[in-house]
């Protein structure tokens, strides 16, 4: 039973409403500060044949009736049930539809995590000079001046602002996960109700900003004393729910778990003032304890005449009774273990996310208590938005000691467990939305109305780096990234919303510092080098954990990059295995795994930056793009844009080159903020960008696409050959629309598929332009073979099979007198290479076969 | 007198006290009368008194929470008495946790350990100067042999000793720090600090094979100020108090019977309160980042107050660099141009970053090294003689499968566990790679080579958080000693070019070992860090003309130099004009920088020649 003895004494508070009020009822407490959590309160899912009349069996239950001196009109019904001798079987042997399974029937569940609330004493106000407290002072009913000690929380009125809230509450403009499939224009939290009548999970999640919006007041209370205002909200919810539900059935009562407490603080601020409050923070999880059973209520028989007795745990200890009260014989009670009763904890560690941390500092974590039902619904490597109450106890007293340590630990019991990657895996919206201030997003628009701000962030990005401008558009525009559409409906899946880019050129153009930049500047990059890393490196691998034997998948580069870009440097040093994984990633987005029995599909949503050194070291200017790199074609066409970072070798780039690395070195840091955006600046325009806005195609850009890729289309058929593909169209688009991102525009327009044409062109003349003719030539890039090259090789296969039929009825030849045959012939030179390829060709029509070094006819 | 500020906890005194302190240690001579925990071992030292401590924060532990106020029932009188815990680890008897006094405060621990790679002289010549506390004349050694589980044992069987020994203590708190019960406790603590140095525990120091206090290091405001790997030198009280490790011990054995009050694993335990003995706890008052930890050059920067010193050494600089330039080409075979590159590479310093890029730094790759007679190991010993921190690392094909070079997160104990590349701000890293033997590197081999790389390329260190890689930047100097090219990157190669006769080699080698003298030696120290604490800049008619040179020089042949090239040029400009003593760019050490370049170049290309195997 609760004991009137213990409360809330130990409890810090910055602030305490009722100065002069119970010293009576404190310090009757032992000297240490009571650990909540530990504080049994009775009443639990175990029928127990000794247990306490039903009242008791709910910790809200006290608080009703027993403390309760005032009248209060607003719950009659329960006055009935109190004196029904209920509820001793499971919730299943109940007889179900009786009038009796109500809130009263369904047994209520402890909540550790909040410790029990039965015990906070309440407190007359009337007796005092008004306070300050208007809420309380407000309240009509003039004969419920009672708030629960050291707080100002009224119980009455505190449940009926709630049942109000959760009857009224409307959020049209609702857009989270959960609220699928709930009509937005009735009353949420009545919704949920119903659902959790029919599902039977006693468990209502509170967005605490839908109480802020809805009874400021109320919410202020929720977050100073969480303690008590979340048992009082648990009876409010009850009492709806069984009103509204007479008949449902669950398991226990339901539980009210409010999620979202103000502002997600970094765990960083938590400082001493929050002790005891409702508070969110975010982190990874890093490690879990196995379950540990709490004791919570010690069962004692008595060896001589059985008779049984039960002990609360109060604060970790157990005083075990001396004497049997029954046949008074000492020290015949035994513990009996499996008749105790007990309740799950764990322990979690979070630990900062890195985001969150200042430079130079190392990471902090802090403990965490689940409890209950909340045990195991984590795993070490989740990122987690927690909410819960923080604690602090001293340390533990050296029992033969009078010092102790003057520190408290500190833990947060937690309340509720938010994944933050959960979305990530499953939903299409970037999960970790940025907060912004109401300045910051001012400056960011004033930025974007700007009418240079293109060219402005182009020239931020990574401003040590001399102007390589198209490139630093390029990236810019991969930064941004197009609008994510999904056509799955239709069968066709995602569309890459990715802008993939490949760098390539002499080395020492730094391509690689490029790269770092780009690492350092979005949150989500990865850096990885070809040379180092494998396809397991880049996709996911699994691999035992040491502790649980259990097989567990991690993931590599390419996953962790989700929704961020992964930079690859050397990708040219990779091998053909690693190589090949990132055909799936760089068109589907997804990464499928088929290991070790772990058969999954993963996202990878990332853009690719690569760069690659020419296969020379030295850029072969004499040669195509495919081979100078020697990379697949069917991987160069994945990229949307490939640049060539070439020395350019003329005396004006040289002199502004030169100024530019000289002043690099003597100009101060303010000098360079000037001229300059901040890193953090761009970093938040494009976050702000990537979050807030979507841009959609207009008319009259559609319209120029489609003449961009007609006249793309065009330029090449006059020469036999096709210049653009549908893969180039969408890369178009992407482009257009990032480009549309950057100034802010929800809407593409001619000018954002002016710019996606001019910087493909750019792409294109350095990349995919045929030494040969010096024409673009966008097959070079889709099939590894310029155009003309293929015109060339079907000549010589021509000429080849006229010699061979010149030769007239010889079924077999020797290899080398038919090239030399072919070289007399010809007038243009024969390279052994071109006339093997002119043999493959004739042997693909089944006109010969060549073994060894004879050729001879099929037909 | 500390303890006489803290008796009375009204509010004002805490920010009183750091004042006065801070006006204390601003005095001429106040470091000089502090003692130091580096130089003085820990049982000489009083507890609760001030010392100092010049150390190297190796990691941050989570805030603590402690009673900033409290109110404490005095055993005999039975009076409640208002308490401070601010710069305590234990609180006094009888303390009332129900009491509305109590206030909660924040404060933040830092791990710290000397800074790692300390030259020999440099604790040397620091302690030299030290006040040093003479030992109590109660204390006696007779006692030393008593071991820590002794200590142990009778704190936990007789507590009546124990309660009248903090009393004692608790006395000794408050006014009397030479009291009676003072000299008690520091013979209890004596022989408990020396029979645990070679204890099981692991001290957590970046390199193998240091020594020294480390200690727990509670701030308690501006902690955000503090980086990790920041050398810092600190005041503050010493607190070694037993009760400290009583109860850590009690804590960790409890923690079986108690599954709720010992969530923190035994390893945790251990790590995070380590017995006192072992590793003291300062609490702050003051702190003050060091620049350098070169103890011959003033200790606060060279901008302020300190112009005479100043004008003083730059007046002698060139000369000290010819002396110096001298010296280097004995040591490196009469190759005066190495000589000239490695002094260079001594003064060098990362002065700022542009976004990813690091400015200023110079790692040297000194090829060609003589394979004989252990030169490498005789050269690192020289430079280990001039700056003030430094570290060998030889590249064995052993060490580098081995050696945990980056530091990594310990979840288990929850803290860093530390690795050779955290190292504190300008401390040369001799790698070398003549030790490298051929075989096959394994996963830790690839990825130290890969961090070593890291460090040169970008000045960072990528620890180890197993969930995610953090970027710790750096500042750290790195020479290379191989044989032929080395394979890990570097700013700049030179190859060796011995004057000496191979036959001879071995005699000379055994010569280079003599060192000049002392004077001499100190006068290269002061150089060296005097240096490379020097502001630079170019003035703008220089701009134009360096411009206009590489303008010319790439008109002149496009390959000859490129981007590249010009970033080296500029950083060898700078730190030719720093070695002067110059602290802006002139027409002159341009072409000189030019000139050496040039020289460099030429020799690195005569070198292919004779060797073609270089790539």
């Amino acid at each position: 039973m609760s004991s009137p003895l213990s409360t809330p004494g130990g409890r810090k508070r910055g602030r305490t409403t009722n100065p002069s009020t119970p010293s009576s009822e404190g310090p009757t407490s032992p000297p240490f500060q009571r650990r909540r959590g530990q504080d049994s309160s009775t009443g639990d899912l175990m029928p127990m044949p000794t247990s306490p009349p039903t009242d008791v069996l709910s910790p809200a239950a006290p608080l009703d009736n027993s403390l309760f001196s005032s009248p209060r009109p607003s719950v009659p019904p329960n006055e009935v049930d109190m004196s029904s001798p209920l509820m001793y079987g499971t919730p299943s042997s109940r007889v179900e539809g009786t009038p009796r399974s109500g809130v009263r029937g369904t047994p209520a569940r402890q909540r550790p995590d909040l410790g029990s609330v039965s015990k906070a004493p309440q407190v007359d106000l009337q007796s005092e000079p008004p306070s300050a407290d208007g809420a309380v002072a407000s309240e009509a009913n003039a004969g419920q001046r009672l708030v629960i000690w050291g707080t100002d929380v009224n119980v009455g009125t505190c449940k009926e602002k709630f049942q109000r809230f959760l009857q009224r509450f409307i959020d049209p403009s609702s857009s989270e996960d959960e609220n699928t499939g709930l009509d937005l224009n009735e009353p949420l939290y009545m919704q949920k109700l119903e659902e959790i009548s029919v599902v039977g999970d006693p468990v209502l999640n509170v967005n605490c900003l839908h109480v802020q919006s809805f009874d400021a007041e109320l919410y202020r209370q929720l977050i100073c004393y969480p303690q008590e205002v979340i048992p009082t909200f648990d009876m409010a919810v009850n009492e709806l729910f069984f009103e509204r539900f007479p008949d449902s059935i669950l398991e226990y009562q339901i539980q009210v778990r409010p999620y979202n407490a103000l502002k997600t603080r970094n765990m960083r601020n938590l400082n001493p003032e929050d002790i005891d409050q409702l508070i969110t923070i975010s982190g990874m999880v890093i490690r879990t304890s196995q379950l540990i059973p709490e004791m919570q209520e010690a069962f004692f028989q008595c060896q001589v005449c059985a008779f049984s007795t039960r002990v609360e745990v109060d604060r970790g200890r157990i005083a075990e009774p001396a004497v049997c009260r029954h046949c008074n014989t000492t020290h015949s009670l035994a513990l009996v273990h499996n008749r105790s009763l007990f309740s799950d904890k764990q322990m979690i560690k979070i630990q900062e996310s890195p985001d969150d941390m200042p430079a130079g500092q190392t990471p902090h974590t802090t403990v965490v208590y689940a409890h209950n039902d909340l045990v195991d619904k984590v795993q070490p490597g989740d990122r987690i938005n927690i909410t819960g109450v923080y604690r602090a106890v001293p340390m533990r007293a050296n029992p033969r000691q009078s010092n102790v340590k003057s520190v408290y630990k500190t833990h947060i019991d937690v309340i509720h467990f938010r994944k933050t990657d959960e979305k990530r895996l499953h939903g299409l919206d970037d999960a970790e939305q940025k907060l912004f201030t109401e300045e910051r997003v001012q400056t960011l628009k004033e930025l974007a109305a700007k009418p240079d701000v293109y060219e402005r962030l182009a020239s931020a990005l990574a401003p040590s780096i001399y102007e390589h401008e198209d490139i630093k558009k390029g990236i810019l525009l991969q930064l941004f990234g197009g609008t994510r559409k999904d056509f799955s409906q239709t069968g066709r899946g995602n569309f890459r919303a990715d802008v993939n880019i490949l760098l390539c050129g002499d080395p020492g153009t730094s391509k690689s510092q490029l790269l770092q930049y780009v690492f350092n500047l979005v949150p989500r990059g990865q850096y990885t080098s070809g040379k180092g890393s494998s396809a397991v490196g880049l996709t996911a691998y699994v691999m035992k954990d040491p502790e649980t034997r259990q097989l567990v998948l991690q993931t590599g580069a390419l996953v962790l990059s989700d929704n961020g870009i992964c930079c690859i440097d050397e990708f040219d040093k990779m091998s053909d295995s690693t190589r090949s994984v990132l055909h799936e990633v760089m068109e589907q987005q997804t990464l499928s795994i088929a290991k070790a029995g772990i058969i999954c599909q993963l996202n990878a949503r990332t853009s690719v930056l690569a760069a690659a050194n020419p296969i020379e070291s030295q850029w072969n200017p004499k040669k195509t793009t495919i081979e100078n790199i020697q990379l697949p074609h069917t991987l160069l066409s994945r990229f949307d844009l490939i640049f060539l970072m070439l020395d350019p070798q003329d005396e004006a780039y040289d002199r502004r080159l030169a100024h530019h690395l000289v002043s690099l070195y003597y100009q101060s840091e303010e000098q360079l903020e000037e001229e300059f955006l901040d890193m953090a600046m761009l970093r938040d325009y494009i976050a702000y960008a990537r979050t807030y806005i979507n841009p959609k195609l207009s008319e009259e850009a559609s319209q120029a696409l489609i003449e961009a890729y007609v006249d793309m289309r065009k330029i090449g058929s006059g020469r036999g050959m096709v210049s653009a593909y549908p893969r180039q169209l969408e890369s178009l688009i992407r482009l257009a629309e990032a480009h549309s991102k950057v100034r802010f525009s929800e809407k593409v327009e001619t000018i954002d598929v002016e710019e996606a044409k001019r910087l493909h062109r750019e792409a294109l003349k350095q990349s995919a332009t045929d030494p040969r003719t010096g024409f673009v030539d966008i097959s070079i890039l889709t099939t590894g073979m310029s155009a003309t090259a293929r015109k060339r090789r079907e000549e010589v296969a021509q000429a080849l099979k006229k010699v061979i039929q010149a030769k007239g009825k010889t079924p077999a030849m020797k290899y080398h007198t038919l090239l030399e045959d072919l070289r007399r012939q010809s007038e243009t030179a024969i390279t052994k290479e071109m006339f093997d390829e002119a043999l493959r060709a004739l042997s693909d029509e089944d006109y010969l076969t060549v073994t060894g070094k004879t050729v001879r006819l099929l037909a | 007198m500390f303890a006489a500020s803290q008796n009375t906890p009204n509010s004002g005194w805490a920010a009183k006290a750091v004042a006065f302190f801070k006006d204390r240690l601003k005095e001429k001579d106040a470091h000089t009368w502090v003692p130091s925990l580096n130089d003085v071992p820990l049982h000489y030292l009083k507890p609760n008194s001030l010392v100092k401590f010049r150390c190297f924060i190796q990691d941050m532990f989570d805030p603590e929470f402690y009673m900033g106020t409290y109110e404490a029932v005095d055993p005999s009188t039975k009076a409640k008495v208002l308490r401070c815990g601010k710069y305590k680890d234990v609180t006094e008897c009888g303390v009332d946790f129900n009491s509305r006094s109590t206030m909660t405060a924040e404060r933040h621990t830092f791990y710290c350990v000397p800074i790692p790679g300390e030259s020999p002289w440099v604790k040397e010549i620091s302690s030299s100067g030290q006040a040093r506390v003479v030992p109590s004349t109660s204390y006696a050694p007779t006692r030393q042999k008593r071991s820590y589980e002794e200590d142990d044992d009778d704190m936990d069987t007789d507590t009546q000793p124990q309660k009248q020994r903090d009393r004692f203590h608790a006395k000794s708190m408050h006014g009397q720090p030479h009291g009676n019960g003072d000299c008690k406790r520091r013979e209890k603590e004596a022989p408990s600090s020396q029979a645990a140095s070679a204890s099981h525990l692991d001290l957590n120091f970046p390199l193998p094979g240091e020594k020294g206090p480390s200690c727990l290091l509670k701030v308690y405001e501006e902690w955000d100020g503090f980086k990790l790997n920041e050398a810092v030198e600190v005041f503050g009280i010493l607190s070694v108090s037993p009760a400290l490790s009583a109860l850590a011990d009690e804590d960790a054995s409890s923690s079986l019977l108690d599954p709720a009050g010992g969530m923190e694993t035994a390893e945790e335990q251990r790590v995070h309160s380590p017995p006192a003995s072992l590793v003291p706890r300062l609490h702050m008052l003051h702190a003050k980042p060091l620049p350098h930890n070169n103890p011959l050059l003033p200790a606060a920067g060279l901008e302020d107050n300190n112009s005479a010193f100043l004008s003083s050494t730059l007046r002698e600089m060139a000369a000290v660099r010819a002396e110096l330039l001298a010296y280097f080409t004995h040591v490196l075979l009469g190759d005066a141009l190495a000589a000239e590159y490695l002094i260079l590479h001594l003064v060098s310093n990362v002065y700022t970053r542009r976004d990813v890029l690091p400015l200023g730094k110079f790692t040297l790759n000194l090829s060609g090294c003589p394979a004989v007679a252990s030169f490498t190991e005789r050269f690192y010993q020289i430079i280990q003689q001039l700056v003030p921190s430094s570290y060998y690392l030889g590249m064995t094909l052993q060490n580098m499968n081995q050696m945990r070079l980056v530091p990594k997160k310990d979840y288990v104990a929850n803290r860093l566990l530390s690795g050779a590349l955290q190292l504190a701000t300008n401390t040369s890293l001799f790698l070398d790679e003549s030790q490298l033997e051929q075989g096959q590197l394994d996963t830790t081999g690839v990825r130290n080579v890969t961090a070593l790389g890291n460090l040169i390329s970008w000045q960072k260190v990528d620890y180890d958080f197993s969930y995610h890689q953090m970027e710790f930047p750096c500042n750290i100097n790195v020479l290379i000693a191989s044989e032929g090219r080395s394979l890990l990157p570097s700013d700049c190669q030179i190859h060796l070019q011995s004057q000496v006769a191979p036959p001879d080699l071995e005699a000379y080698l055994g010569g280079i070992q003599v060192h000049p003298q002392a004077s001499q030696l100190n006068k290269f120290r002061m150089y060296l860090s005097v240096a490379r604490q020097l502001d630079y800049s170019i003035a703008d008619e220089v701009t134009k003309s360096v411009e206009d040179d590489f303008v010319d020089m790439r008109k002149d042949d496009p390959q000859s130099i490129s981007a590249e090239d010009l970033h080296r040029m500029l950083v060898v400009a700078r730190l030719l004009s720093l070695s002067l003593g110059q602290t802006s760019l002139s027409r002159d050490s341009w072409l000189r920088a030019k000139h050496v370049e040039m020289l460099r170049r030429s020799r690195m290309e005569q070198n292919k020649c004779v060797n073609g195997n270089e790539p």
